[in-house]
């Protein structure tokens, strides 16, 4: 069994995918992945990954949020975090990646910054 | 004293067990949530490093990591068999010009959550790294 369930959700021309569970190392990172090339896949390109859910990341699950940015980037959309847990705050902290990603800790806001 | 030593294959899902015998180790001896966490997360670091840069995945060589709790102190090590590489060398990934890129943080958790994180060539190859986390 995966250590990660992902759950899409549309709102308006904004894809938000619900993370639950540990994005590290092998399959977590690789689920990761795959949901972001499936959504870009379908045309989608403005993206809100919901990170609430997430207990825990490491470095391999910090560098697929990383490698997801570009990929999303790269498409001409944006990718946007929403509801970092104190841990995953602390480890973007860290690397800086905090000066890299739009962060929110409310939805309504979250998706109001892609108009 | 407390000690515990293992020995795991050069296998992603190594990384897995590696963390599970580091947090049986941890509340073995006492340690609060936080330490528990922070070795958590330094030997799953540590290992995935071992895995897949020292050892590249040879499943004939193994990662040999050793648990010990003395004076107050938790130390781990974690040892591969590969051709070991100059940890002064790995760029700094809080660099602007490394930001972007989508690996190169282990080294950086490690030295962030442990007290003392220090890199030895052992005798025989490889490369060791002993980390020590105050309880």
């Amino acid at each position: 069994m995966s250590d990660i369930t992902i759950t899409e959700r549309q709102a308006g021309d904004v894809t938000i995918l619900d993370l639950d569970g540990k994005v590290t190392i092998g399959e977590g990172s690789v689920a990761l992945r795959t949901a972001i090339r499936r959504v870009l896949g379908e045309g989608k390109n403005k993206i809100l990954l919901n990170l609430g859910g997430v207990g825990y990341i490491d470095s391999s699950g910090i560098g697929e949020l990383v490698s997801s940015f570009t990929a999303v980037n790269k498409e001409g959309g944006t990718l946007k975090l929403l509801n970092l847990t104190q841990k995953i705050q602390d480890l973007l902290a860290i690397t800086k990646l905090l000066t890299v990603f739009d962060v929110y800790e409310d939805e309504a806001a979250a998706l109001a910054s892609y108009n | 004293m407390n000690t515990q030593e293992i020995k795991l294959p050069s296998r992603i899902e190594s990384v897995d067990a590696a963390a599970e015998a580091a947090d049986d180790f941890a509340k073995k001896c006492g340690c609060g949530d936080e330490c528990v966490y922070a070795l958590d997360l330094a030997i799953r670091e540590s290992v995935a490093n071992a895995v897949k840069h020292g050892n590249k995945f040879d499943e004939t060589k193994e990662v040999e990591i050793s648990f010990e709790e003395f004076d107050n102190v938790i130390e781990i090590r974690v040892r591969d068999f590969g051709t070991g590489f100059s940890v002064a060398d790995v760029p700094d990934p809080t660099d602007p010009e490394n930001l972007l890129k989508s690996n190169g943080r282990g080294i950086l958790f490690m030295n962030s959550f442990m007290d003392e994180v220090k890199w030895e060539n052992p005798p025989g190859g490889g490369l060791r790294v002993k980390m020590r986390k105050k309880l």
